[in-house]
């Protein structure tokens, strides 16, 4: 008989594909939110800045589990419909790292020097254009180091999913060790998979940072 | 051309700018001189709406900045500013700092934006960096951009803000002489800066400021080996030494 080690590993790669997917995908749609969110905490719109806020606010202030559950369960309940357990997922990942990226999208806005705002509104460009080709390029280059971090974070978050029965990382390591009890050898196999991503990328996004800090 | 009645601008209780009524003639190049924190910036800031008045009134062309949005606009695309510190926009090439606008707010189609730029950009010396990026010029080529970005433009005027005061002493006459070409042309300039030299050599009309008014304003001549008022005579008695 094969090692746990070895038998645990059609398992992971199963739980790995759907642990990238939903941290992709709910990166994606969260990056959008965030977006508008980050954004609209710099409008001068003062309700749009108050929405957002609250957004943030609320996100960041309550626990991620707290807020897996509520998609799942309270708001199935709510709506009265089956929430697909991996739509779910997708959708508390997508607003949950939507109120940190936020965050950081505001943040790199703000970051820009206001003399490029006024270069583009001197030219005649409007508001929106301004933000569109001077800002907004600028900026999106100063959100890729903590957008890499939010990455790594939401990747990890996504092993609460087991929780609501989806099959990740943590979910298949623990289908894998409730027959054969090999808790210890699974588990561990399971972190290896988390940093078989997350080292690579944190040295990615190191040498990333030190590049910028040349060119800033 | 341009025109300011009774303008005046407060930060808080600050007050920055007092009554200042001043008309810019068409082909005029005014040079504003003052000592740092007479409001010379905030004047010219005015001048295109970069700051809001908090008294009276700007005009360009009989047009009022107080219109809406989208008229605030498009007399500010009527007016070239060029900035102490470039403000170029470093993610984008030379050619692309000078086609941006014409593209996006003219609508101009690209080749013909790009064919412009070449053109202005040899006008300033600078065929040679259309793909460069900011970044790898030097101070008085970022300024020369700069210019050249705001004539593409086609301004009516050109508003300069201690346009070489970020410069390295070496690289200041490159940029001058651009700017003394332009006015040679006939462009309309309104230039806040501390080169005398240059102010007596191309201005057509020169202001003191001080505490945010215009104390006076006269033809070089006039004004730099006969001013009237004894704060004139102290300014310039600390710089021409």
């Amino acid at each position: 008989m094969d090692s746990p080690y070895i038998e645990v590993l059609p398992f992971l790669l199963r739980g790995l594909v759907w642990t990238l997917l939903i941290t992709i995908t709910g990166l994606v749609v969260g990056f959008g939110l965030g977006a508008v969110a980050g954004l609209g905490r710099i409008a001068r719109n003062r309700l749009v800045r108050g929405l957002a806020t609250v957004y943030v606010e609320v996100i960041r202030g309550t626990p991620i589990l707290a807020q897996i559950l509520f998609v799942y369960f309270g708001l199935s309940d709510l709506l009265g419909i089956n929430i697909p357990n991996i739509v779910a997922a997708i959708l508390a990942i997508a607003v949950n790292a939507g109120a940190y990226i936020a965050e950081i999208v505001r943040g790199a806005v703000q970051s820009i020097d206001d003399g490029q705002r006024e270069a583009g509104r001197t030219l005649g460009l409007s508001h929106v254009q301004t933000m569109r080709y001077v800002i907004w390029p600028q900026a999106l280059r100063r959100m890729i180091p903590p957008l890499g971090n939010q990455f790594i974070i939401s990747l990890k978050d996504t092993s609460l999913f087991s929780v609501i029965a989806v099959g990740e990382l943590i979910f298949e390591a623990k289908q894998y060790y409730s027959t054969t009890f090999a808790a210890f050898e699974a588990l561990t196999m399971a972190c290896v998979f988390y940093l078989m991503i997350t080292i690579p990328t944190s040295v990615f996004l190191r040498r990333m940072e030190r590049r910028m800090e040349g060119v800033a | 051309m341009i025109r300011t009645t009774g303008l005046g601008k407060s930060f808080g209780d600050h007050e920055v700018l007092r009554d200042i009524d001043l008309e810019v003639e068409e082909g005029e190049v005014v040079c504003v001189i003052g000592p740092s924190g007479s409001g010379k910036s905030t004047l010219l800031r005015c001048l295109n709406g970069l700051e809001t008045a908090t008294e009276g009134d700007v005009h360009i062309d009989g047009e009022s900045l107080r219109a809406s949005e989208a008229s605030l606009n498009r007399l500010r695309s009527r007016l070239g500013m060029v900035f102490q510190h470039f403000n170029l926009f470093p993610h984008l090439t030379v050619l692309e700092n000078l086609t941006l606008a014409p593209r996006r707010v003219s609508g101009m189609p690209r080749e013909e934006a790009e064919e412009r730029a070449r053109a202005l950009l040899d006008n300033v010396g600078l065929a040679d960096k259309a793909d460069a990026r900011p970044d790898n010029l030097s101070g008085g080529q970022k300024q020369r951009v700069a210019i050249a970005r705001a004539l593409a433009m086609e301004p009516e005027a050109m508003l300069f803000d201690e346009p070489t005061s970020a410069l390295d002493p070496e690289l200041v006459g490159e940029v001058l002489t651009v700017m003394e070409d332009l006015g040679r042309e006939g462009m309309t300039m309104v230039v806040v800066t501390h080169e005398m030299g240059f102010a007596r050599r191309v201005g057509t009309r020169i202001l003191f400021m001080d505490e945010g008014r215009i104390v006076e304003e006269g033809t070089p001549s006039e004004l730099f080996d006969h001013p009237t008022h004894p704060r004139t005579r102290a300014f310039l008695s600390k710089i021409l030494v």
